[in-house]
C-alpha cells in the first residue's frame, strides 16, 4: 500500500522585477491508501502549488517529498513509474481535455503510455473506466469535448486518471466549476471510486461544506503555511486557528436568516 | 426537485425520464443524451476531414479557393489550354492587339502573350508553392519551439524571428539573389522563404505559448507524454488554424516577392513566370500603348492575391466569430429599423400581436 | 506628522496609487528592451553583409575588381580588398574587426558604377527623396487608413463595407504595376503629371518656388502609388480592431452616458484601437520600402531604390551593400520612433514601470 509524505516542503517563486514570492513555507502531511486529506484554504494559498509539486510540474525550493519512504525521483523510469502511481483531476472541465481529440483518445494515452493492459485489450479497457464513472461508453467514446457538459467532461477527466490504476488521486477544486447541482453526484464518485480502489485522495478546495463531507482530515493552508490540521469535525465544528474561525464564519449558513443586505454591511459578521 | 444523485443516471436512461424541472442539471446534459439516442456515426476519417474543413466553408474562402483551383488547373494543363508555344516568335504578327487568332496580343516578336500567361501560371504557383512550403516548415519548427521552451532559449529564437521581420525583405532578397547566375528554381524558392518564415513564427510562438499552459497540456506531461508527442499530437492539430493563415499570408508574399524580382531582372528569365512577361514588356518600352501585354500579367497578380486573402479572410472569421457575426447583427437590427449605434435603446412595439390583441378585444365586445 | 490629502485605503500599495503620485514616468525598461533588440538586429544585418561576399563565387570578386583595375587610389583598393576578404593572410576574426572599424568611419567602399565616388557619397545624394517620399506617403496613407477602418468598424455592415475587399484588393497589386497603369493614364495620356525624375532637368536645385513647385508635381504619382497600395492594410487592420472594441463594456457605458456619437467613435473607440496599429506601423514600413525600390526604377525617381536596381544591373557589390545596411538602419529608425510613440501613448507601459 502506498503511503505519501509530504516533508517540511518550501517553494519560492522568482518573479521578475517583484522580488520573490513565497508559495508555500514548511509544509508537511502524510496521505495513505484509502484516507481522503481535504486541503483547504482561499485563493493564492498555496493549494495549487501543492499539486503542481505532487505531479512533479514544479520543484519544492526545500524538503522533500517521499513516496512509501522514497524520494520522488527527477527523472528518467523511475519518475515514469511515480507518475504512474499518482494522479491528478484539474479544476477546469473545459480546459483539462484536449479540444481536438476524442474521449477515447483521451483515456487511450495513458493506458498506453502505461502499458497497463495489452494491447487488443485497450479498447475494453477504455469501455469499462467510462462505465465506471457512469457514462454512456458508446455514446461518449468519439465525440469531441466540446459536445460534452461540464459534469460528463469531468467524469472523463477521472476516468483517465483512474486509467494507470494509480494509489494515489489529487483532486484540484474538481467540482468547483460545475453546476452546484451536479457537484455532489461527482463527489459521491469520486468517494464510491475511492472506496473500491483504495485510493489515497488529496482534494483540494476553497469549500468547508463539501472538505467536510467527503474528507477523513482537513488541513487548512493560510499563505502558503498551514495554520490547523485535524479530523474534519474537529477543525469545522471547533477550530482552533483565528484564520480557520473567519473561513467558517464566512460560509452562508442556510439556517440563519440574515435580513436585507444593508443590515448586514451596517454590523455583520466579517 | 430530483436529487444530485439522479443526474449521473440521466445521461444513461430514456430521453422520456429527462422532463425535468429547468436548472437541474446542465442544459446540455439533456441535449446530449437525448441525441445520443441515435448511435453516433464513429469518427471515420471523412468525417473529421469534413469538420476540419468547416474553416472553408463560408463564402468567401469558398470563392477564394475556386480561384486557386481555376489557377491550379491552368497551371497542370498549360501545355492543352495554350495556343502556342509561349517562346515561339512570329516576327510577322508583332505587336498585334488582341484577337481571335491571339487572345491577349503578341509582343514585340511575335510572342503569343496570352500563351505566355498560361504557362507562366506555372512558373508563379511551382516557385510560389514551394517558397511558402519551405518558409512556414521553418515557422512551424522556430515558431512551435520557441514557444515550447522557457527562457532565454526561447528569447533569443524570438529575437531571431525578429530580426528577420524588421530587416526589409526586398533589399536582402534582390543582395542575395544577385549573387548568383543562374539559380535554380529551389534555390529561388529558397531566397523568397528566407524572407517569409518570420512572422509566421511570432505568430506561433505567441499560440504555443498560450497554449503550453493550458490544463490538457499540463495533464499530457502529467501522463508522462514524451516531448515529441506532446508537441505533435496535442498541440499542433490546436495549431492548424494559425497554420493556415500563415500558410496563404505567407504565399501571397511569395508570389509578390517573384514577380518583383523577375520584374527587377534579379532572377534569370530563364523561369518564366508573370513577372517576366512585365520585364520584358518594360524592356521593350510598353508603356503605355501596348496595354495588351502588361495589363493581364499584373491583374493575373492581382487576382491570385485576391484569391489568397480571401481565403484568409475566411479562415479569419472562423477564428474569430466576432468578426463574422458583427455585420450580420447589424444589417438584422438595420432592417428591423433600429440603428446599433443609438445610445438610447429603442423600445420596439410588436405591432402584429397589438393588431390581433385588438382583433381579439373586437370580437369579445360583440 | 504631515497633513496629507486623505488617500483611498483601498488603493494603498497598489501600482495605480504610486503611479497617480508620481506623474509620468518615462517606461525605460521597455524603452531599453527595444533598443537592445534594435541593436542586435544591426549588428545581424552588418554581420549577414561581412560574409555575403565571402559566399560569392571567387571569380565575380575578381572580375569586380579587374574592372576598376588603374582607377582606384590605393586606399580605395585597400578598403575594397578588406571588405571582400581577398586578403587571405589576415585571419577571419582580424577581417570582421576590420570591417566595423570601417564602417565607424564611415567608410563603405567605393562604387564603380558611379566613377569611384565613395559609396557614402552616393548614397547621401539619393536618400533624401526617398526619405521624402516614403515618410510621406506612409504617413498620408496611415492616417487616410486608420480613419476609413474607424469609420467602417463603426459603421458595422454599412455600405461603406465594401472598400475593405476593395482596399484588400488594391493590397495585393505590386507597386511597379499599379505605377505602370498611373503613368500610363494621368502621364502619357492624360498629361496631367510628369512621368519621372523628381525634377526637370535645368531647374535650379534649391529654396525656390519653382523647383519645390516641380519636387511637387513630380512626387505626386509616385506618392498616390504608395498610398493606393499600402492604404488596404491600415484600413482592414483598423476595422477588425474597431470591432474588437466597440464590444467592450466601457463603450457602452460612455454610449449610456449620453455622450455623443462622434465623440465615443474618435475619442474613445478610434483612440484605443489604433495603438495595435502603431505597432504594426514599424512591420508595414519595411514592405512600405520594398515596394518603394521598384517603383522608384518605374519612375525613375532618383532615390536609394533606383541607386539599388542600377547597382545590381552593374554588379557593384560595394554599392549594393551599402544601400542594405543604410536602409536597415533607416527602418530601424522608424521602428524606434514608433515603440516611442507606443510607449507614450499607452498608458499600461507607462504603468508598468511604477
Amino acid at each position: 500500500m502506498t503511503t505519501l509524505e509530504f516533508k517540511n516542503v518550501t517553494k519560492i517563486y522568482n518573479v521578475r522585477g517583484a522580488g520573490q514570492l513565497k508559495a508555500l513555507d514548511d509544509v508537511s502531511f502524510t496521505l495513505g491508501p484509502g484516507q481522503t486529506i481535504g486541503l483547504v484554504g482561499q485563493s493564492g494559498s498555496g493549494k495549487s502549488t501543492i499539486a503542481k509539486i505532487l505531479t512533479q510540474l514544479e520543484t519544492p525550493t526545500s524538503g522533500e517529498v517521499l513516496l512509501d519512504g522514497t524520494p520522488v525521483p527527477r527523472s528518467g523510469k523511475r519518475l515514469r513509474k511515480y507518475r504512474q502511481q499518482l494522479r491528478m483531476v484539474f479544476q477546469d472541465p473545459f480546459a483539462s481535455l484536449n479540444p481536438s481529440h476524442s474521449i477515447r483518445h483521451h483515456i487511450e494515452r495513458p493506458l498506453r503510455l502505461d502499458s497497463v493492459v495489452p494491447s487488443k485489450e485497450v479498447d475494453g479497457e477504455v469501455r469499462r473506466l467510462l462505465q465506471r464513472v457512469r457514462l454512456d461508453a458508446d455514446a461518449v467514446i468519439d465525440r469531441r469535448p466540446h459536445e460534452l457538459s461540464g459534469g460528463q467532461r469531468q467524469r472523463v477527466a477521472i476516468a483517465r486518471a483512474l486509467a494507470s490504476r494509480p494509489a494515489l488521486l489529487v483532486a484540484d477544486e474538481p467540482v468547483s466549476m460545475l453546476d452546484v447541482s451536479i457537484r455532489l453526484g461527482v463527489l459521491n464518485l469520486l468517494a464510491e471510486l475511492q472506496s473500491q480502489e483504495g485510493l489515497g485522495v488529496l482534494y483540494i478546495t476553497h469549500d468547508l461544506a463539501t472538505a467536510r463531507h467527503f474528507s477523513d482530515e482537513i488541513i487548512v493552508l493560510n499563505q502558503g503555511r498551514i495554520v490547523e490540521h485535524g479530523t474534519a469535525d474537529d477543525v469545522i465544528l471547533r477550530p482552533k486557528d483565528p484564520y480557520t474561525r473567519e473561513l467558517r464564519a464566512a460560509s452562508p449558513d442556510p439556517e440563519k436568516h440574515f435580513g436585507s443586505l444593508a443590515a448586514q454591511t451596517s454590523g455583520g459578521a466579517l | 426537485m430530483t436529487t444530485p444523485a439522479q443526474e449521473s443516471q440521466t445521461v444513461t436512461q430514456d430521453a422520456q425520464t429527462l422532463a425535468q424541472p429547468a436548472g437541474v442539471g446542465a442544459p446540455e446534459t439533456l441535449a446530449v443524451a437525448v441525441a445520443d439516442r441515435q448511435r453516433p456515426t464513429k469518427a471515420t476519417f471523412w468525417s473529421q476531414l469534413k469538420a476540419s474543413l468547416a474553416m472553408f466553408s463560408n463564402p468567401k474562402s469558398a470563392t477564394g479557393l475556386i480561384i486557386m483551383a481555376v489557377f491550379i488547373l491552368v497551371a497542370i494543363f498549360a501545355p492543352w489550354i495554350a495556343p502556342y508555344d509561349p517562346n515561339a516568335q512570329n516576327l510577322n504578327e508583332t505587336l498585334q492587339p488582341p484577337s481571335f487568332e491571339h487572345l491577349l496580343g503578341t509582343t514585340h516578336i511575335g510572342q503569343d502573350v496570352f500563351s505566355q500567361l498560361v504557362f507562366g501560371t506555372r512558373g508563379v504557383l511551382v516557385v510560389g508553392f514551394l517558397a511558402t512550403i519551405m518558409a512556414t516548415v521553418v515557422a512551424i519548427i522556430v515558431g512551435v519551439t520557441a514557444g515550447y521552451l522557457r527562457g532565454w532559449k526561447s528569447e533569443s529564437l524570438s529575437a531571431l524571428s525578429n530580426v528577420f521581420l524588421v530587416i526589409p525583405g526586398l533589399p536582402l532578397m534582390i543582395i542575395v539573389a544577385s549573387q548568383f547566375d543562374d539559380p535554380p528554381l529551389w534555390l529561388i524558392a529558397a531566397v523568397l522563404g528566407l524572407t517569409g518564415w518570420a512572422w509566421g513564427a511570432r505568430v506561433l510562438r505567441a499560440q504555443t505559448m498560450s497554449l503550453r499552459n493550458r490544463d490538457f497540456i499540463q495533464a499530457a506531461r502529467a501522463n508522462g507524454e514524451p516531448l515529441h508527442r506532446v508537441i505533435l499530437v496535442e498541440m499542433l492539430p490546436n495549431l492548424l488554424a494559425i497554420i493556415a493563415s500563415s500558410f496563404v499570408g505567407t504565399m501571397t508574399a511569395a508570389v509578390l516577392g517573384l514577380t518583383t524580382l523577375a520584374f527587377i531582372g534579379v532572377i534569370p528569365v530563364s523561369n518564366l513566370n508573370w513577372g517576366t512577361i512585365l520585364f520584358w514588356a518594360q524592356q521593350n518600352n510598353a508603356f503605355p500603348e501596348y496595354w495588351w501585354w502588361y495589363v493581364p500579367a499584373g491583374l493575373c497578380i492581382a487576382l491570385l492575391g485576391v484569391a489568397l486573402s480571401l481565403i484568409n479572410f475566411g479562415i479569419d472569421e472562423y477564428v474569430n466569430p466576432r468578426l463574422r457575426s458583427a455585420g450580420e447583427r447589424a444589417r438584422a437590427m438595420k432592417r428591423k429599423g433600429i440603428n446599433i449605434n443609438n445610445a438610447v435603446t429603442q423600445v420596439r412595439t410588436d405591432s402584429s400581436a397589438a393588431g390581433s390583441a385588438e382583433h381579439t378585444r373586437e370580437v369579445k365586445t360583440e | 506628522m504631515s497633513v496629507e490629502t486623505p488617500v483611498d485605503p483601498t488603493l494603498v500599495g497598489t501600482m495605480a496609487a504610486r503611479a497617480e503620485r508620481r506623474g509620468v514616468r518615462i517606461p525605460w525598461r521597455f524603452i531599453g528592451g527595444r533598443a537592445a533588440f534594435y541593436a542586435f538586429t544591426l549588428w545581424a544585418a552588418i554581420t549577414i553583409n561581412f560574409f555575403l561576399p565571402r559566399m560569392m563565387k571567387g571569380d565575380a570578386v575578381s572580375s569586380y575588381m579587374a574592372r576598376s583595375q588603374g582607377q582606384l587610389t590605393p586606399d580605395a583598393e585597400k578598403a575594397l580588398r578588406a571588405m571582400f576578404g581577398l586578403d587571405t593572410s589576415v585571419p577571419l576574426w582580424q577581417q570582421y574587426l576590420d570591417y566595423w572599424n570601417m564602417l565607424f568611419h564611415g567608410n563603405l567602399g567605393v562604387s564603380i558604377s558611379t566613377g569611384m565616388a565613395p559609396v557614402g557619397e552616393a548614397i547621401a545624394s539619393a536618400l533624401p527623396w526617398t526619405l521624402g517620399l516614403v515618410g510621406f506617403a506612409t504617413v498620408i496613407s496611415f492616417l487616410i487608413g486608420t480613419s476609413l477602418g474607424a469609420v467602417i468598424g463603426w459603421k458595422r455592415g454599412g455600405r461603406l463595407d465594401v472598400f475593405v475587399p476593395i482596399t484588400t484588393f488594391l493590397g495585393t497589386v505590386p507597386y511597379f504595376w499599379v505605377g505602370l497603369i498611373l503613368i500610363a493614364v494621368f502621364s502619357t495620356t492624360l498629361g496631367w503629371f510628369p512621368a519621372g525624375h523628381a525634377y526637370e532637368l535645368g531647374v535650379e536645385p534649391g529654396w525656390n518656388a519653382d523647383f519645390i513647385g516641380e519636387v511637387i508635381s513630380h512626387a505626386a504619382l509616385p506618392m498616390i502609388t504608395i498610398v493606393i497600395v499600402s492604404i488596404g492594410g491600415w484600413v482592414l487592420g483598423m476595422r477588425n480592431m474597431m470591432l474588437t472594441v466597440l464590444d467592450e463594456d466601457y463603450i457602452t457605458v460612455a454610449q449610456a452616458k449620453g455622450m455623443p456619437n462622434r465623440r465615443v467613435l474618435w475619442r474613445y473607440a478610434a483612440r484605443n484601437a489604433v495603438l495595435p496599429q502603431i505597432q504594426s506601423f514599424a512591420l508595414a514600413l519595411g514592405f512600405i520600402v520594398s515596394g518603394t525600390i521598384v517603383m522608384e526604377m518605374v519612375f525613375s525617381y532618383p532615390g536609394i531604390g533606383l541607386l539599388l536596381l542600377n547597382a545590381t544591373s552593374a554588379k557593384d557589390y560595394a554599392l549594393m551593400q551599402g544601400i542594405f545596411l543604410v536602409l536597415v538602419l533607416a527602418v530601424l529608425v522608424a521602428n524606434i520612433l514608433a515603440d516611442i510613440a507606443y510607449a507614450i501613448l499607452d498608458p499600461r507601459t507607462r504603468q508598468t514601470e511604477a
